[in-house]
């Protein structure tokens, strides 16, 4: 069993009733789990609520994060997507300086990330960026600090590869 | 099912889901939000509703009343401050699994969120002590919603439901219709246990040399102790037990090793070290119980647990063969599988892991120095235990008492211990002693208690006397918080900060202004005719403070930090 901390990503389907987010919530600061991020959304089927959840641990610390979100009576379905073969995606919105100077830097990396701009003003771009983070994150070191007027980030959303399912 | 096409209003609703449940008792206090609900109690007869004096205390006894009948426990209070009263209860609850249904009121939905008078938050303050919580928006979702509250209570591993009624919601009307069976599809909880991991553990435990059964609260909670007193029985193996298990299997058995944890006996903590295969039916490995946990670990044992909840498992300690089920059922399947295929046990092991266990056994942890002067805490316990023959309901609130009653009461049937384990909350003993008799009206229900625990809820002595309930109180008057002066003498070189009880009231006569029995006992030789006379007053309650020894302390002890084999014992001293 390893004892060092890995990154998991924690799917999972819940009722859709109001008061559900904040038991997922504060399950994790009540037993002090991390969380990387967490969004969550109502699927196709309004009546549930799908969550993905990023966070780390060893895999002690990630099993009892199972079964602690297995317990909840709300939650429907838990699953640990690294159990398998899993996509990973995050969207980022990042508000650019593109004065005439930077706009043709900011054009190309933004292609070599394979980014869209989605708003153009003056003196700034708006990029839109899909992808794992740490796409995201390259994205962001390889621009110079101070180009950078504001981020913002979704939180990652997985899904498993092929015929790995989470559906009730 | 009850149906009827009349509209009647969301009390009355709520009051016909009680009478469905076959509900005996709801321990309450009226307010504001809940006066629907207490007219629709007034016009009705089916079940009765114990008026308490602070809503903590409600939640106790309807807390103690499902301990010792297995029912679910019912208590109804106000918004606001009665609900944020409510939440020790709540919470002591929860840290045992006891089932129990809470219905707090609420301000009226077009008033939430608008700081309204008596209004809080009362499904967020008790989300992180709940089972599961719910607000009821509309008087349609009443029945069902209180439906799936004694459901979700008493199923899988239990605990308190809390259901949040705003007033509106309580004088809207619509028909009365209450489910026959509820299904929620994000609840299943598991019953039957695996059959290849019982097979496993079976096997493992009839090959054992050094075999141990370590029995927690889901032993009594799951009404399993006449399946484990036939697993031990026919294994012949040595057994330990939970503070919260004692009396799952009994005291009296030589097979018993005691209590073990902190202040559990010599021989249960040796074993419990020393043993090869562990099998753990219905407890959860805390810190109370297992000390330091590395220290524990560096003992190689082969562990076998059996748990309603799979939370439980490999939380603490990790579990080599997990069987999530009912204890009941896995037991029942482990009994079977005995009778049939009758396997062979290692004996000859087994007889040497039952003499060394007897060597243990005799140091005699809990003798204590008698005295002619003083009168020893524990003796009390044993004399109790004589003059009600073992039989009586004893209830205790938190502090060295409570340690005491646990080691010389011996408790020999399930249900029969009611104290707060998990968390721990002092003030318990009294409304624990009063949910009991509510339940058995006729059992001898003595409530071990502590002079400062006593006075966290001394105001239920007038509770007691509208409803005559007879209980003794059986109070260990050290006057000091005298477990917390325990480890000041040990851990902070006798440095008693803030520990010692001063300005005590006199508690004959402040039993005897509520029109109860008071007695005082000083001497060690009155001991046991006091409470010969006590518990002859069969419909008398009597509170008895026992004048003790006041730097008696408890042992065998496990410093904090420290592992199980690490105790001090008295003789150490
Ligand atoms: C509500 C609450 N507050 C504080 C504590 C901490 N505590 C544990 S035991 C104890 C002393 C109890 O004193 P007493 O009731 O006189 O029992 P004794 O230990 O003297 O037998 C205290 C303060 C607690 N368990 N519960
Ligand atoms: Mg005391």
């Amino acid at each position: 069993m390893t004892t060092h901390a890995t990154r998991h990503i924690i799917s999972l389907l819940m009722e859709n009733e109001s008061g559900a987010l904040s038991r997922v919530a504060g399950l994790f600061s009540a037993r002090g789990y991390n969380i990387e991020s967490l969004t969550v959304a109502a699927t196709e089927d309004p009546t549930l609520s799908r969550m993905t959840i990023v966070t780390s641990g060893s895999e002690a610390v990630i099993e009892q994060i199972i079964k602690q979100l297995n317990k909840l009576v709300d939650v429907v379905k838990v699953l640990d997507l690294n159990d398998g073969k899993f996509i990973e995606r995050e969207l980022m919105l990042v508000k650019v300086k593109a004065t005439s100077a930077f706009r043709d830097e900011m054009k190309r990396m933004c292609d070599i990330f394979r980014g869209r701009i989605i708003d153009v003003a003056d003196g700034s771009f708006t990029i839109e960026l899909t992808g794992s983070g740490n796409k995201l994150d390259a994205f962001i070191e390889s621009l110079d600090k101070a180009a950078i007027l504001e981020t913002v980030r979704t939180g990652a959303s997985g899904i498993g590869r092929g015929d790995r399912i989470l559906k009730i | 099912m009850e149906q009827s096409t009349k509209k009647i209003t969301g009390a009355e609703i709520l009051i016909r889901c009680l009478h469905e449940e076959n509900v005996e008792f709801v321990f309450g206090y009226p307010g504001g939000a809940v006066l629907h609900i207490y007219d629709a109690i007034f016009h009705q007869d089916k079940f009765k509703h114990i008026l308490v004096r602070h809503e903590q205390a409600a939640l106790h006894a309807a807390d103690a009343y499902s301990r010792s009948t297995g029912k679910v426990g019912v208590a109804l209070v106000t918004s606001g401050p009665g609900a944020t009263n409510a939440v020790t209860g709540i919470a002591t609850a929860y840290m045992d699994s006891i089932p129990m249904v809470i219905i707090s009121g609420q301000v009226p939905t077009y008033a939430i969120g608008e700081d309204a008078f008596q209004e809080c938050d009362t499904v967020g303050i008790t989300r992180p002590c709940v089972k599961h919580n719910f607000l009821v928006k509309d008087v349609k979702d009443i029945a069902s919603t209180i439906k799936k509250a004694f459901y979700v209570a008493a199923s899988g591993r239990p605990g308190p439901v809390l259901v949040d009624i705003p007033k509106d919601i309580t004088a809207d009307t619509c028909e009365f219709d209450y489910p026959a069976t509820v299904h929620l599809r994000s609840y299943n909880p598991v019953t039957k246990g695996h059959l290849g991991q019982i097979k496993k553990a079976l096997k493992l435990l009839t090959e054992a040399k050094r075999p141990m059964v370590y029995s927690g609260g889901g032993v009594v909670l799951g009404d399993a102790s006449a399946h484990l007193i036939k697993l031990v029985q026919s294994l012949g193996i040595p057994i330990t037990s939970t503070l919260m298990g004692l009396g799952g299997f009994p005291a009296s058995d030589a097979k018993f090793l005691g209590m073990l944890g902190m202040h559990g006996t010599y021989e249960a903590n040796m074993a419990m070290q020393e043993c090869d295969v562990l099998l753990a039916v219905g407890a959860r490995f805390d810190d109370r119980v297992i000390g330091n946990t590395k220290h524990f670990l560096s003992h190689p044992r082969t562990i076998i647990h059996i748990d309603i909840d799979p939370s439980s498992i490999s939380k603490r300690v990790k579990i080599d063969v997990p069987i999530v089920g009912d204890v009941k059922s896995v037991l029942a399947d482990m009994n079977e599988l005995i009778a049939t295929e009758k396997p062979a046990q290692n004996n000859s092991a087994l007889a040497a892991w039952l003499q060394q266990i007897e060597a243990w056994r005799g140091k005699k942890c809990l003798n204590f120095a008698q005295s002619s002067e003083f009168i020893k805490p524990q003796y009390v316990i044993q004399k109790l235990h004589e003059v009600t023959k073992g039989d009586a309901f004893v209830t205790s609130d938190v502090g060295q008492h409570q340690m005491w009653a646990a080691q010389y009461y011996n408790f020999d049937k399930p249900r029969r211990w009611i104290n707060s384990g998990g968390l721990g909350t002092m003030g318990v003993g009294l409304p624990y002693a009063m949910g009991v008799q509510f339940a058995y009206p006729d059992a001898q229900v003595a409530c071990v208690t502590g002079e400062g625990s006593i006075q966290m809820n001394i105001q239920e002595l007038s509770t007691c006397a509208q409803y005559h309930l007879p209980i003794k109180v059986i109070m260990l008057n050290n006057r000091y918080l005298g477990m917390v002066r325990q480890w000041q003498e040990f851990f902070y070189e006798n440095r008693y900060s803030e520990s010692y009880m001063d300005s005590l009231p006199n508690f004959v006569k402040l039993a005897e202004a509520y029109g109860h029995v008071g007695m005082q006992i000083t001497k060690p030789e009155d001991v046991e005719g006091a409470l010969k006379e006590a518990f002859a007053m069969k419909s008398r309650f009597v509170f008895m403070d026992f004048i003790t020894d006041q730097k008696e302390n408890v042992f065998p002890m496990i410093q904090n930090g420290k592992g199980l084999s690490e105790m001090i014992l008295a003789e150490d001293l």
